[in-house]
């Protein structure tokens, strides 16, 4: 049944494809920790925040996949899908982060916020150099947990044919009829890609949580 | 707005579906976080190893890698073929139960070590430890992250459509298929999953407070139902929200 000949001419195209996941993780994941971050500062704001808020519960309630396929629809053909793919993971995973740095900044202890008060610290120096740095520093593990989530989601962006790997597969399990193996080598590769970042997480986790 | 009414029991069809797929594969992944989460916290190395595999394998594998197996590679290595609907129920549900037995061994192991010594003092069997003692009080740590877990599970189902289940996301392709209306189409699903999300949501934070009344624990934010609408502190420590 398996053709280990046909798997190694095949693997190569795969490992392209997967390349196009580990971009699509990577930049997705840099806007979710920005814009996460920005929309966790913002969020203090009074009655504005509020909006921001609600707008992220949304996000954060309603499927990736179809969020994905509505911006792809209403975006103008010159913009590529992956672009699309990677704005869309980004910001709905900006709505998880968000909540991850929230909680950061809310265990910051209040008398840092008053100590920066009394020292008459700028808004900037405040956040800059006194709640930031604690803030981020305790949530570090659970952005990590992120960064696998969002690699783990980026198959879905077959729904608007970005060549991931997941499309691929089905490019060639449909010309070769080879189905069952595409898709188990495809299992396999996420396998090899997540099992050891999980164990390198548990270190960074264990490394953080010892401090 | 006459749009959706005209069109509200297709989209209700719709929504029933990806209902079916989430009680389903939560009634799965239950099981399955229960089995594996207590099998992780036995002293043996053997379930312990059985139960680290499955974690590991389940998680580590897209939902909708797992999906499209089911439902193309499965026939054709078994020749069995398992109707798409159940085949999306048992990805879902192995999914997501990888991420609940880790929920599932995380709280037992964080009752108070104290509890576990007073069933030995009071020679309870391994058994009666797990029912009267430990597994109460787990539950109760179990339930918020189980809230999470429910709403994942609800938002990765809406993948199906890429196999041709005709779900909640499907139904907006086609209103948009059939009727040129991108935005009005999807707005119908979107508020729809928004509004079966709060159900979920809310059932969830009731099991919770009725966990932590049987322990005597206080109910926050005082008795009345209104109190669970409020949104409640986040709890990201845990690590296990996706």
């Amino acid at each position: 049944m398996f053709d280990l000949e046909w798997i190694l001419q095949n693997l190569p195209r795969l490992l392209e494809a997967l390349l196009v996941n580990v971009q699509i993780t990577v930049f997705g994941y840099l806007i979710a920790l920005t814009l996460g971050l920005l929309i966790a500062i913002v969020r203090r704001v009074p009655y504005f925040g509020a909006v921001l808020h609600a707008a992220m519960e949304f996000i954060r309630t309603t499927p990736l996949v179809i969020q994905a396929v509505f911006v792809f629809l209403l975006t103008p053909a010159f913009i590529s899908p992956l672009t699309v793919g990677i704005v869309v993971i980004g910001v709905h995973y900006a709505a998880y982060t968000a909540e991850v740095y929230r909680s950061g900044i809310e265990g910051v202890a209040k008398g840092q916020w008053e100590a920066a008060r009394a020292l008459s610290l700028p808004v900037s120096r405040t956040w800059g150099a006194v709640v930031l740095p604690q803030a981020i520093r305790k949530v570090i593990p659970a952005l990590g947990n992120y960064l696998i989530a969002t690699f783990k989601d980026t198959p879905l962006l077959i729904a608007i044919s970005v060549a991931e790997v997941l499309t691929v597969a089905r490019q060639i399990g449909s010309a070769s009829f080879r189905i069952a193996e595409v898709y188990t080598i495809v299992g396999f590769l996420f396998l090899i890609v997540t099992i050891p970042s999980a164990i390198l997480l548990r270190r960074l986790e264990r490394r953080y949580a010892a401090v | 707005m006459d749009f959706l009414i005209q069109r509200l029991p297709l989209y209700l069809d719709g929504a029933w579906v990806t209902i079916q797929l989430t009680i389903g594969g939560c009634a799965l992944a239950f099981v399955l976080a229960m089995v594996f989460g207590i099998m992780g916290t036995i002293r043996h190395w053997l379930p312990r190893a059985i139960a680290t595999v499955y974690v590991e394998v389940f998680r580590g594998i897209a939902a909708l890698v797992l999906i499209f197996w089911m439902v193309y590679a499965l026939p054709q290595l078994t020749g069995y073929q398992l109707a798409d609907t159940f085949a999306a129920i048992v990805a879902l549900g192995l999914n997501v139960g990888a991420y609940g037995a880790e929920v599932v061994r995380a709280s037992i192991n964080a009752v108070p070590r104290a509890q576990v010594e007073a069933t030995v003092a009071l020679n309870l069997s391994w058994s009666q430890r797990m029912r009267l003692v430990v597994l109460p009080q787990a539950w109760a740590q179990m339930l918020p992250t189980f809230g999470n877990l429910v709403i994942e599970l609800m938002k990765a189902s809406a993948v199906v459509f890429l196999v041709g289940i005709v779900d909640l996301t499907a139904v907006a392709q086609n209103m948009r298929e059939a009727t040129g209306e991108t935005l009005i189409a999807f707005i119908g699903s979107f508020i729809l999953y928004y509004l079966i999300a709060q159900v979920f949501i809310f059932g969830m934070r009731l099991l919770e407070r009725r966990a932590n009344r049987k322990l005597g624990r206080a109910v926050p934010g005082g008795g009345g139902l209104l109190a669970l609408l409020k949104p409640e502190p986040v709890v990201t420590k845990s690590g296990v929200a996706k």
